[in-house]
C-alpha cells in the first residue's frame, strides 16, 4: 500500500480554490476510487458526480491533470504519483460545486436540432429496409454516452465562449447521426451552416482525443457534414451538378 | 423555435499558454511548425531557383508538369518571351500554387497549422493568446471551402507525375540517343514519390464525401461503396501520408537537384 496526494478543486461560482489531500492507493485503483475514498475519509461535503463506475453513463467527467477524462476510467498506474494529482471540474459549462458542473445548456442545444423524419415504411405492415452497411455508418455515433468531454476540451466553447452560436461537437455528432440516418428526411444544412455554426469547427480534432467511446468525431461526424454544407452553399459546380440531375 | 438560455461561466478562461497539463503539450505543436517551416522554406528557396530540377529523365515533382521552361520535360516550349524582364522566371511558379493550395486548404493540415502557427488553441485544453475566433465562418477562413476544387487539382498532378514516373524508365544514351528502358535509383526515388503522393490525394476528406459519402444510402451503389470504402482506408491514415509525402516531393527534388549539380551521382539499378 503506498500514499498519494490528490490536489481537488473546492468551491462555487464564486469563490473556490485547491486542497491537497493524501490517501492510500492500491493497485487497480482510478480516479473516482481515489476520490470516493478522500470523500469516506477526509471530505464529507466534497461533491462529485458519478453513477455506473463503468465508462458508460458518462457523469464523471472532470480535468485529470489538465486533461478532460472519465474518473472511473482514468486508472493511477498512468499518472505519475510522486507529484499532487490535480482534479478540477469541467471549464466550459458553469460550476455548481467542487467537481459538479451544470451541463444543462446541451440539453437545450439539443432541442434546437430537427428531429429524426422518416420517410414512409417500405412494406405495408409500416416497416422499413435498410442495409447493414448504410447503418453500420452511422452506428458509431450511437455509441456517444454524453459525458460532454468534447464540448469541454473544444476550444470554441472553452477558450472563446461561444455557446450562443456553436453548438460543439457532441451535436454536431447528434446532427451527422440523424443526416447521415439512411431513413431520415429532414435538410439540416442551412441550420448547420447558420445557426449551429459548423464553420466555427477549425478542425483541432481535440474532441476526437478526448472521446472516452473511440468516436472519430471529426473525421467521420465533423467533416463531413462541412462538406454536406459546401455542397448546398459553397459549390457551384455541384449546384449546377444537381441541377440538372435533380 | 426555443430558444438557448445563455450560459453564465464561473471559471476564467485562462491565458496564452496557461494549462494544467503536465505532459509535453508543447512538444507535438512545436514539431509540427518546424515540420512544416522547413519544408515550405525549402520549397520556396527551390521554385525560386529555376534551374537545377531536371537530371536525364528526371524531373523534380515541384517543377512537374513543366508547362513552359528550358528542359527537355517542357510540355509547351520555352519561357515566353513576353515574360516581364524583371520578374524572376520559374518553372515553377506556373504550377506550384496547385498543391500548395491542395494541402493549405486540407482539413488535416487546417487543424494542423491553426494550432502550430496560430496558436488557435496551441494543442487541447491550453488557454489561448486572442479572445476573439471567427473560425471558417466568414472571411477570411470561409475560402477554405475551396477545398475539393484543388482536390481535382491535385488528382489531375498525380497523371503528370505517373507519366514523370514512365519517362524517367527511359535512359537516353549519350553517343547515340537512342533511349532504353532501365532503372536508377531516382527512378524508384519519383515512383515511391507517386505511391506517397497518392496515398495521401485519394484518402482526401472531400474526395471521400464526393465518391460515395454524400449519399445516407450508399449500399445500393455499388461502385460508389467501393470507392467510398477505398478512400475511407487512405482516410483513416491521412495525417501519416500527409508528412510522408511532403517528406518525400522535398526529398526528391532535393535528389533530382543533387544529381543535377553533379553532388551525387545517380546509380542504374538496370
Amino acid at each position: 500500500m503506498s500514499s498519494a496526494t490528490f490536489r481537488i478543486w473546492r468551491g462555487n461560482a464564486e469563490a473556490g480554490a485547491f486542497e491537497d489531500y493524501t490517501t492510500e492507493v492500491s493497485e487497480g485503483m482510478v480516479v473516482l476510487d481515489a476520490v470516493h475514498q478522500i470523500q469516506a475519509e477526509k471530505a464529507n461535503d466534497l461533491a462529485v458526480r458519478w453513477n455506473c463506475k463503468a465508462g458508460k453513463c458518462g457523469s464523471c467527467s472532470a480535468e485529470v491533470n489538465g486533461n478532460p477524462k472519465l474518473m472511473c476510467m482514468t486508472r493511477l498506474n498512468t499518472l505519475p504519483l510522486d507529484e499532487p494529482v490535480t482534479i478540477e471540474p469541467m471549464q466550459t459549462f458553469p460550476l455548481i460545486r467542487d467537481l459538479v458542473t451544470d451541463v444543462s445548456w446541451n440539453y437545450e442545444v439539443k432541442k434546437r436540432i430537427k428531429q429524426f423524419a422518416p420517410r414512409k415504411p417500405d412494406a405495408p405492415d409500416g416497416s422499413w429496409r435498410v442495409d447493414q452497411y448504410d447503418v453500420e455508418r452511422v452506428q458509431e455515433f450511437r455509441k456517444c454516452i454524453e459525458c460532454f468531454l468534447c464540448q469541454d476540451v473544444c476550444h470554441v466553447l472553452r477558450d472563446h465562449r461561444l455557446h450562443d452560436k456553436f453548438i460543439g461537437p457532441r451535436y454536431l455528432v447528434y446532427t451527422a447521426a440523424l443526416e447521415m440516418q439512411p431513413l431520415d428526411t429532414e435538410d439540416r444544412i442551412a441550420d448547420l451552416a447558420n445557426d449551429h455554426g459548423v464553420g466555427y469547427c477549425n478542425i483541432t480534432k481535440c474532441c476526437t482525443t478526448v472521446c472516452p467511446e473511440d468516436i472519430a468525431i471529426t473525421d467521420n461526424a465533423i467533416i463531413p457534414l462541412k462538406e454536406r454544407v459546401v455542397d448546398q452553399m459553397y459549390d457551384p459546380l455541384t449546384k449546377m451538378l444537381r441541377m440538372f440531375t435533380g | 423555435m426555443e430558444q438557448v438560455q445563455p450560459v453564465q461561466i464561473a471559471a476564467p478562461v485562462r491565458g496564452w499558454g496557461q494549462t494544467m497539463r503536465r505532459d509535453a503539450w508543447w512538444l507535438q505543436p512545436l514539431a509540427v511548425f518546424l515540420g512544416l517551416s522547413t519544408a515550405i522554406g525549402y520549397m520556396t528557396w527551390a521554385a525560386l531557383q529555376g534551374e537545377f530540377y531536371h537530371f536525364g529523365p528526371y524531373l523534380s515533382p515541384l517543377y512537374s508538369p513543366e508547362l513552359l521552361g528550358g528542359s527537355p520535360h517542357s510540355l509547351f516550349g520555352p519561357q515566353p518571351t513576353w515574360w516581364p524582364a524583371l520578374l524572376p522566371f520559374s518553372p515553377a511558379f506556373l504550377i506550384l500554387w496547385a498543391p500548395a493550395g491542395f494541402r493549405v486548404t486540407c482539413y488535416y493540415y487546417r487543424g494542423a497549422y491553426y494550432k502550430a502557427m496560430w496558436a488557435d488553441p496551441s494543442t487541447c485544453a491550453v488557454g489561448e493568446p486572442r479572445s476573439t475566433f471567427l473560425g471558417e465562418n466568414s472571411f477570411p477562413l470561409i475560402i477554405q471551402n475551396i477545398h475539393r476544387y484543388f482536390m481535382y487539382l491535385a488528382l489531375l498532378f498525380l497523371v503528370f507525375l505517373t507519366y514523370d514516373v514512365w519517362n524517367a524508365l527511359w535512359f537516353e544514351d549519350a553517343a547515340t540517343g537512342v533511349a532504353s528502358f532501365g532503372i536508377g535509383v531516382g527512378t524508384l526515388v519519383l515512383a515511391l514519390n507517386v505511391v506517397l503522393l497518392g496515398s495521401y490525394s485519394l484518402g482526401c476528406h472531400s474526395l471521400r464525401h464526393l465518391v460515395g459519402g454524400r449519399h445516407d444510402r450508399i449500399a445500393g451503389l455499388p461502385l460508389q461503396r467501393s470507392c467510398y470504402d477505398c478512400v475511407s482506408g487512405f482516410n483513416r491514415r491521412h495525417m501519416l501520408y500527409a508528412w510522408m509525402s511532403l517528406a518525400w516531393v522535398t526529398f526528391s527534388d532535393v535528389y533530382v537537384r543533387m544529381c543535377a549539380m553533379g553532388i551525387w551521382t545517380d546509380f542504374r539499378l538496370l
